[in-house]
C-alpha cells in the first residue's frame, strides 16, 4: 500500500442531535482511487463532504474527532477551509457549470487565487480541459456558454474546473450517477488516468463502477463503516457479512 | 316487507333493489370500453365554477384597460380641440388657487418662480399662441378679472394647447394665458427617480445580498419580513417623515437654500422604494442554485467572492427587473413627492432645486381644476404617460428580463 494521503481518527458528525457518522477512522491512501459504497442515507456522501469541510456550510452540524491530511487536522482552530478546499477539490452528482463560457468556467478557480495573466490562464485552461480528457471536443467553442454542452461534457468539464485549482485530493461525489453510459465509461477512464496525479475518493451506487475503478473500497452502512479493504478483496472474499450481503444485491 | 309498510308497492320495492345493485355493477362498467362509458358527462357544476372564474378574471383585465380608455378619453380634447368651460366653476378654481399659493412652506419660492418664469416667457407665449394674437390681446387687455379671458377661451379656445405648447418650458396652467408645457414636469420626474433610484438601488441590493449570501438564517428570517413590512407602509407617513424631519436634517448638512427640494424628495422615494427592490432582488438571489455556490466554494472562493463573482452575476437580469419595478414605484408614487419635494416647475439641474414630478401635478391639481377645461385634459394627458410609462417599464421588467433569468438559470441558451 501507498503512502497514507487522508487519516480520519474517531470521526463522528451530528447533524443536531441526530448522528450520521459514527466514530470513523480510516486511512485512505495517496494517489489511489478509493470507493465509498453503501445503501442512500448510509453517511458515505457526508463522509465525502467532511473531507474538504462543506458540512461546515449546513447549520447545526457537529463534528468531533479528526481527519488528518498529510498529518495535518484540518479541523484545527487555524485551518482555513477556504485554502483547504484549494487542496482539496471537489465534484458533485449534478452537474454544476456556472452560466458562463467554458473559458470562464475553468478559469474561474485560477481567478479567484489570483491570476488575471491571460496567457497564464489561457495555457491553465487548455491544460485543464485536456488532463479532465474534453479538450478535443470543446476546444473550437470554448468561449460559448457552457450549458450548450450535454451532462457527459458538463461533468467533465467540471472535473477540469476542478483540477484548473491544482488540487491534492479530488473528492467525488457520485459523479456519474446522472449520466448514460457511454458519457459514464468516459467518466471511469478519466478517474483511472487522474490517479496518476490525483488521491480520489469517489461516492458511488453503482457497484460495477467501484469494481472497476477503484483500488480501496469502503462499505457505509447506517453511519458506520463496516469494511475497509482491497476492491479485490471486499468483492471477492469480504470478511463482514453485511458487505456480502449488500454486494451480492441481498439488501440495500 | 317494505313494500307493505309504504303502501306504495311496486315503485318502492323496485327502486331499494336498484340502489343496492349499482356499487356492484358500477366499477365493473367503468373499465369497459364502450360508447356508454365513454359517453360525454356534464359536470354542470364545475362548468359554472370555471366560468365564474374566468369571467372575473376577464373581468378585472377590462377594468384595467377601460381605467386606460377613460383617462386617455379625457386627454382628446386637447387633440381634437373641443373644451367645454363653464364659467362660474372657473372663477371658483381661481380662488383656491390663491388660497393654495399663500399656504404651504415653499410658497416664497413658488411664488418667485411664478413670478419669473411670467415675465421671462411672456416672449415665447406669443409665438406660440401666434396663430390666435387677436384674442391673446383682448385677454391681456381684460388684464387683472379672469372672467373675461375664459370667456374668450369659450368662444375660441384660445388656450386650447398644441404639441408645440406641451413641449413648452412653462406649466402655468392658471394665469390668464395659460401654459401647460410639460418639459419642467418631465424633468423633474427623471431628476427625483435618478436620485431617488441612486440611492434606493445599491442600498437594496447590498442589503438583499446580505441577507440572501451572508446572514444567518436566524437574521434572515428578522430582516426580510421587517423590509417587507417598509413596502406596505402608507407613503403619506414617509412624505410626512421627510417634510417634518429628514428636510430639516439635510438643510442643516448641506445647508442649502430651499428645504424641500429634490433632493429630499428623492431620499424619501427611497425609502418607498427599497423595500420593494429589495425583495425581488433577495428573492432572485435566494433562488440561484446551491449548486453554483457549492461549485465556487469548493474551488476555495470565499464566500465573498461565491457572493459578488458568482451569485451576483447570476441574478444580473432579476436585479435588473427589481430596479425597474422600483424605478415604476418611484415614477408612479405621488404623496411623497408632494410632501417632500417643493412643487415647483423648474427646469435646473441642481439636485437641491424644488421640483415637481408629472403624478405630484396630477394630485396637487386635479382636485381643483374645472371638468372638463383643458386644464382638466392635460392632467389626464399627464395620467395617460404615467400609465404607458409604468406600463411598459413593468411589462420589460416582467417578460424580457424573467425570461433571461429563467434561461440562465436552468441552462437554455
Amino acid at each position: 500500500m501507498k503512502e497514507t494521503k487522508i487519516k480520519t481518527r474517531d470521526l463522528s458528525l451530528y447533524y443536531g442531535t441526530k448522528i450520521a457518522l459514527n466514530s470513523i477512522s480510516m486511512d485512505i491512501p495517496e494517489k489511489q482511487v478509493t470507493a465509498l459504497i453503501g445503501p442512500s442515507g448510509c453517511g458515505k456522501s457526508t463522509y465525502l463532504r467532511t473531507l474538504n469541510r462543506m458540512n461546515d456550510l449546513i447549520p447545526g452540524v457537529k463534528i468531533t474527532g479528526e481527519v488528518l491530511v498529510d498529518n495535518f487536522n484540518i479541523y484545527d482552530k487555524n485551518v482555513d477551509s477556504v485554502n483547504l478546499r484549494k487542496k482539496v477539490g471537489m465534484v458533485f452528482q449534478k452537474s454544476n457549470p456556472f452560466a458562463k463560457s467554458i473559458f470562464e468556467n475553468v478559469a474561474y478557480g485560477p481567478r479567484i487565487n489570483g491570476i488575471n495573466d491571460k496567457k497564464k490562464l489561457t495555457e491553465i485552461v487548455e491544460r485543464s480541459l485536456q488532463r479532465a480528457a474534453i479538450w478535443e471536443e470543446v476546444k473550437d467553442r470554448i468561449h460559448d456558454s457552457a450549458l450548450g454542452l450535454s451532462g457527459g461534457q458538463q461533468q467533465r468539464l467540471c472535473i477540469a474546473r476542478t483540477l484548473a485549482v491544482d488540487p491534492e485530493i479530488i473528492l467525488m461525489d457520485e459523479p456519474a450517477s446522472a449520466l448514460d453510459p457511454i458519457s459514464t465509461s468516459k467518466i471511469e477512464e478519466l478517474i483511472y488516468a487522474l490517479k496518476e496525479n490525483y488521491t480520489i475518493i469517489i461516492v458511488t451506487h453503482n457497484m460495477q463502477q467501484a469494481a472497476r475503478v477503484s483500488d480501496n473500497t469502503a462499505f457505509f452502512y447506517i453511519g458506520e463503516l463496516i469494511e475497509f479493504g482491497k476492491t479485490k478483496k471486499i468483492f471477492t472474499v469480504p470478511e463482514k457479512k453485511q458487505t456480502e450481503d449488500y454486494i451480492t444485491g441481498r439488501f440495500g | 316487507m317494505n313494500s307493505e309498510e309504504t303502501g306504495q308497492p311496486l315503485e318502492g320495492d323496485t327502486q331499494p333493489k336498484v340502489h343496492t345493485e349499482e356499487p356492484s355493477r358500477k366499477p365493473i362498467e367503468q373499465f369497459v370500453f364502450s360508447n356508454e362509458s365513454l359517453k360525454k358527462q356534464r359536470r354542470p357544476s364545475e362548468f359554472f365554477a370555471e366560468k365564474i372564474i374566468s369571467g372575473v378574471a376577464f373581468f378585472s383585465i377590462a377594468i384595467i384597460i377601460l381605467i386606460f380608455l377613460f383617462v386617455f378619453r379625457e386627454t382628446l380634447p386637447i387633440f381634437t380641440g373641443k373644451a367645454e368651460t363653464k364659467t362660474e366653476i372657473s372663477s371658483a378654481k381661481q380662488e383656491t388657487y390663491g388660497t393654495e399659493a399663500a399656504a404651504g412652506e415653499q410658497n416664497e419660492n413658488n411664488q418667485e418662480v411664478y413670478g419669473g418664469s411670467t415675465s421671462s416667457t411672456s416672449p415665447d407665449k406669443q409665438e406660440v399662441y401666434g396663430a390666435t394674437t387677436d384674442t391673446v390681446v383682448a385677454a391681456a387687455e381684460s388684464g387683472g378679472s379672469a372672467i373675461p379671458a375664459y370667456k374668450e377661451n369659450e368662444s375660441s379656445n384660445a388656450n386650447r394647447v398644441t404639441l408645440k405648447g406641451l413641449a413648452g418650458k412653462t406649466w402655468m396652467p392658471v394665469s390668464e394665458n395659460p401654459r401647460y408645457g410639460l418639459l419642467p414636469l418631465i424633468i423633474g420626474t427623471f431628476k427625483i427617480t435618478i436620485i431617488s433610484i441612486l440611492f434606493a438601488a445599491p442600498l437594496a441590493i447590498l442589503a438583499a445580498l446580505f441577507s440572501a449570501a451572508f446572514s444567518p438564517r436566524w437574521m434572515r428570517e428578522i430582516i426580510k419580513p421587517a423590509i417587507e413590512i417598509l413596502a406596505g407602509f402608507p407613503s403619506v407617513v414617509i412624505g410626512f417623515f421627510a417634510l417634518i424631519v429628514l428636510a430639516t436634517f439635510f438643510q442643516h448638512l448641506f445647508g442649502y437654500e430651499t428645504r424641500l427640494n429634490a433632493f429630499v424628495g428623492g431620499i424619501a422615494m427611497a425609502l418607498a422604494a427599497i423595500p420593494i427592490i429589495f425583495t425581488v432582488t433577495e428573492d432572485v438571489m435566494t433562488a440561484v442554485p446551491s449548486t453554483y455556490k457549492e461549485a465556487s466554494l469548493a474551488l476555495g472562493a470565499s464566500k465573498w467572492q461565491t457572493a459578488f463573482f458568482v451569485t451576483l452575476p447570476a441574478a444580473a437580469p432579476g436585479i435588473f427587473a427589481a430596479v425597474l419595478l422600483g424605478i415604476g414605484r418611484i415614477f408612479g408614487e405621488t404623496m411623497i413627492v408632494l410632501m417632500a419635494t417643493g412643487n415647483a416647475a423648474l427646469i435646473s439641474m441642481n439636485p437641491f432645486d424644488s421640483v415637481r414630478t408629472l403624478s405630484a401635478t396630477i394630485g396637487a391639481e386635479m382636485a381643483e381644476v374645472v371638468f372638463g377645461d383643458t386644464h382638466y385634459n392635460v392632467l389626464f394627458l399627464i395620467g395617460t404617460l404615467l400609465f404607458i410609462f409604468t406600463f411598459a417599464l413593468n411589462a420589460t421588467a416582467e417578460f424580457y428580463v424573467k425570461g433571461r433569468l429563467m434561461t440562465r438559470l436552468q441552462g437554455k441558451t
